[in-house]
């Protein structure tokens, strides 16, 4: 009894509800190096254990993430079960706030798991993109259609026998008759999209809006099924954004993967870094000086700002107002000035290094920083008293494509979108990472959630980053800004020229970039537009075996249908720049 | 040698004349307004707007003209070709016949009309089959829904524009715009109509489908709704249509509740023609910074505060100048 007693204290309380319901023999439990107990299920329990877990008492109610992982491939499995493909659910519990991540082997042989879609409605894009790049099927998913890459597209491309390269691939011809059958994909045919053409009595109007529209906020296209101005039903249409970006994780150095992180959110920045960073510190194991916490905190509080801004901006404009955004433009380009000055590059400074930060502050960077801190809060009171306070932007935005704090969890919604529903989740107080724990900020948040209540709770949020920054100002630790250890990259240069081990340490992380040791950790961040992830996968290797980029963005636009039904098209438009989305964040 | 000339064929070059010379004036100045308005704007927004061609970049309008004159004039071949055409040229040409009725001056004007009042309704009232024909025959979805808005929005805001004249109708006691200024000698009718001004500039802002009443082409809704498919100078035509529209409602604002050329006490050296000018020009100034500042209400909220706040106004405004008039008129 004593024995077992001290184990289940051990246990994550998840992980002994879960046995004390299935039994132990269930399930296969995995070491993993982030704090998220891992367990392992067979298909024809999966959807049971799942709807356990959503509805245990303070349950998992948010399907944080599901994607798989081919692993046909890899060589170091200790003790996993046998499995060619992997079905991951990653599951949030904000009662908690703890993780668990179930997951099922499945051989080649039937590719086929129960879909979920009955327990989380937002299972079903996530399902559709596991189908799409990975060809697995979802049985009972209403409509497995490809949702990232065209429909006619040939393959699974995240499959470990598709070629990553285009040297790989026969040469890109495009000629008159592919274009047309490329096109011929395009079309919109509402029964093939899961809609009706209309009924006995009348003919539905559908109104294609996107790719390329002035509101869309890039390429994004949603089909709107109208009666008159009103919206009856909706479907957007995304994947015109989509780089493959999991995959070149596949294929770049765990170095040189970086740079392409900061494009997913392209108005994120360093933001983008770092999870993707820390997710490789917690397999690599570095613990990196308090000044490289500080110096990452302070750059990603300043890209909040400017996304925040630009967010601002727009959702002003869209919503009639044209003059506001150039101010916003202006109090960007002084915060990209001191971005510049710190890293060198303005939007993408891909800066932030595994167990460290590409360079030290420069002389002066105080000065900079001290500068901006004194122009911003003025000009944020400006816009609230000239614009946000605006009768018309009120009764454009108020009470429009309102959800509340169950829906927002249901489908997904992290950051101020939840934020807005009166939910105090923010990750940075959470679960306190790169030292937040050590700052002194509030969590603002609204209650209706509102297209404007979400525009309140960002210009609050700026205002406590303003805080942030202006702490890491005054408080800067010293100290080197980079970790002392064998895989940090580029390691330390100073002491290569001393020992002979360093050396030859530096030069293959450099030359070949530095072998992870295997295992499996991620990491959640509070980034611009709410909660991002990398999940990494090593196999002991100098690149990521599986490189899974959960983004906010993606559950946010597959929540539109169900808000926006019964709305006006000039409401979608106020919502769509209320989600603050960028299609890089949602294709990836 | 000028024996051919008699007073008659004399008074019909002088009226050719001043009709040749108002209409290049309004066109030239509608043309440059797209100019100005870049500029006004650019300054307001914090930047330097056009600045490249010519000093100032006075000379962007040329460039403009250059680019629009030789851009393809491209009709789509799902559109029906004959409304198609028609609707610009609607739109150009009812807005500035309504120019024709406006007095500049005591002596200048292009037409007296005893109803030039009645007569400007009209051609407000033709102008938007410009933009319904345009919508239509476009075959777009965009622009059927720019077009629907178009009417629903034209027919609410035109029953009010002309109750909110009729105050000043029953105090000039005529429809005649040259009456209307006379009648403003002594006092301008912004006092007493004060409420029908208000209205007037809300119904003309509507009508002229500029920001924030531009619900028809709204550019962030319908990406620019009834003229989505026109390119080129069928596309010139819309743009300086809307910008004659601004001068028209404009002069009509100031001829109505601005005293037309009349002038300031004391400042009566100035040639009416300047006050005119000034007084067009500020209300002109005013249209863009409305542009500037507000955001744009949702499609049915400008429906409702039409019908439910201006309607109610200009009513009450009319029945209320009407027994003021009439208790000051002596019993017949």
């Amino acid at each position: 009894m004593a024995e077992n007693a001290t184990l289940d204290t051990a246990l994550p309380q998840v992980v002994s509800e879960l046995f004390a319901q299935f039994g132990e023999g269930t399930f296969v439990v995995q070491p993993t190096k982030d704090d998220v107990p891992t367990l392992w299920v067979t298909r024809d329990k999966v959807v049971e254990v799942l709807r356990f877990l959503r509805n245990v008492p303070k349950p998992y109610s948010m399907l944080y993430d599901l994607s798989a992982v081919d692993e046909r491939l890899r060589t170091h499995r200790y003790g996993l079960p046998a499995a060619d493909f992997t079905v991951f659910y990653h599951l949030l519990s904000i009662e908690r706030n703890s993780d668990v991540r179930i997951k099922v082997a499945l051989s080649s042989d039937s590719l086929g798991i129960p879909s979920v879609i009955n327990i989380w409605p937002n299972a079903n894009w996530y399902e559709r993109e596991v189908w799409d790049l990975f060809g697995i099927d979802f049985e009972g998913h209403p409509l497995l259609t490809r949702i990232m890459l065209p429909p006619t597209w040939k393959g699974h491309p995240l499959r470990k026998d598709y070629p990553a390269r285009a040297t790989e691939f026969d040469p890109f011809m495009l000629n008159a008759a592919k274009q047309d059958f490329e096109q011929e994909g395009l079309r919109f045919n509402p029964e093939e999209w899961g809609m009706k053409r209309g009924t006995a009595d009348e003919d539905f109007m559908f109104l294609n809006l996107g790719p390329n529209h002035p509101s869309a906020h890039g390429a994004f296209r949603i089909v709107l099924q109208l009666d008159g101005e009103e919206i009856v039903d909706c479907v957007p249409d995304i994947g015109y954004h989509h780089r493959g970006a999991e995959k070149m994780g596949e294929r770049q150095s765990w170095h040189s993967f970086i740079p392409y992180t900061d494009r997913i959110d392209y108005l994120g920045g360093v933001m983008n870094n770092l999870p993707y960073v820390l997710a490789v510190e917690k397999l690599a194991g570095i613990k990196v000086p308090s000044r490289v916490e500080t110096i990452r905190v302070m750059m990603a509080e300043f890209f909040r700002i400017t996304s925040h801004l630009l967010f601002l901006g727009t959702y002003i404009q869209d919503v009639g107002g044209m003059t506001p955004i150039f101010f916003m433009f202006t109090d960007r380009m002084k915060a990209y000035d001191v971005i510049e000055a710190v890293t060198g590059f303005r939007m993408h400074p891909a800066w932030y290094r595994i167990g460290g930060v590409a360079h030290d502050l420069p002389k002066g960077w105080q000065k900079l920083v001290q500068e901006f801190v004194d122009w911003m809060p003025k000009r944020l009171d400006e816009y609230v008293k000239a614009a946000v306070k605006n009768s018309v932007l009120k009764s454009r935005t108020i009470g429009v494509a309102q959800y509340n704090s169950k829906e927002a969890i249901e489908w997904g919604v992290t950051g101020p979108g939840l934020r807005a529903t009166g939910i105090d989740y923010d990750l940075r107080k959470a679960r306190p990472y790169s030292g937040y724990q050590n700052f002194d900020f509030d969590v603002p948040l609204a209650h209706n959630g509102d297209a404007y209540d979400r525009c309140l709770v960002r210009i609050e949020e700026m205002r406590q980053s303003l805080r942030i920054i202006k702490q890491c100002l005054d408080n800067m630790p010293e100290g080197p800004y980079k970790a002392d250890h064998h895989l940090t990259c580029p390691p330390p240069k100073e002491k290569t020229l001393q020992h002979i081990e360093t050396l030859i340490t530096h030069f293959l992380s450099v030359s070949w970039g530095p072998i992870m040791p295997a295992g499996e950790a991620s990491q959640l961040i509070e980034a611009t537009k709410g909660i991002n992830s990398y999940y990494l996968t090593s196999d002991n290797s100098t690149m990521s075996y599986r490189t899974r980029i959960r983004t906010p963005s993606f559950p946010h636009l597959q929540q539109i249908p169900a808000v926006i039904r019964g709305s006006m098209i000039p409401d979608l438009i106020a919502y769509l720049a209320s989600i603050d989305f960028v299609m890089a964040d949602v294709d990836r | 040698m000028f024996d051919w000339v008699t007073p008659e064929l004399a008074q019909i070059f002088f009226t050719v004349f001043q009709a040749v010379v108002i209409l290049l004036v309004t066109v030239l100045l509608a043309a440059y307004l797209s100019l100005i308005e870049r500029k006004l704007l650019a300054w307001w927004q914090d930047r330097y707007g056009p600045n490249r061609v010519g000093p100032f970049g006075m000379f962007q309008i040329v460039a403009d003209m250059f680019k629009m004159f030789f851009k393809e004039d491209w009709t789509p071949p799902f559109a029906d070709k004959l409304t198609f055409r028609l609707a610009p040229a609607i739109a150009m040409g009812t807005i500035l016949l309504s120019m024709a009725v406006i007095p500049v001056t005591a002596t200048w004007g292009v037409i007296d009309l005893n109803i030039g009042l009645l007569f400007f309704f009209g051609m407000a009232g033709l102008a938007v089959y410009s933009v319904m024909f345009a919508a239509w025959s476009s075959n777009n979805k965009y622009s059927l829904l720019g077009g629907l808005r178009a009417a629903a929005q034209t027919v609410s805001y035109e029953v009010f524009m002309g109750l909110a004249l009729m105050g000043v109708v029953v105090q000039a006691g005529s429809f005649n715009l040259r009456d209307i200024v006379e009648a403003q000698s002594n006092l301008w009718n912004i006092i007493p109509q004060f409420f029908g001004f208000c209205t007037f500039m809300i119904a003309g802002i509507a009508v002229t489908h500029r920001h924030p009443f531009d619900q028809p082409e709204a550019e962030q809704e319908l990406a620019d709704g009834y003229h989505i498919e026109y390119s080129g100078m069928k596309w010139g035509m819309f743009f300086v249509a809307e910008y004659i529209g601004v001068v028209m409602v404009s002069a009509m604002i100031v001829t109505l509740f601005f005293g037309g050329w009349k002038p300031l006490p004391y400042l009566d050296f100035i040639p009416s023609f300047v006050w005119f000018a000034v007084k067009t020009g500020f209300f002109i100034m005013l249209f863009v910074l409305v542009r500037g500042a507000l955001m744009r209400p949702r499609y049915d909220h400008v429906m409702k505060f039409s019908w439910l706040v201006c309607l109610p106004l200009t009513l009450v405004n009319l029945l209320v100048t009407a027994a003021v008039v009439l208790l000051n008129t002596p019993a017949a």
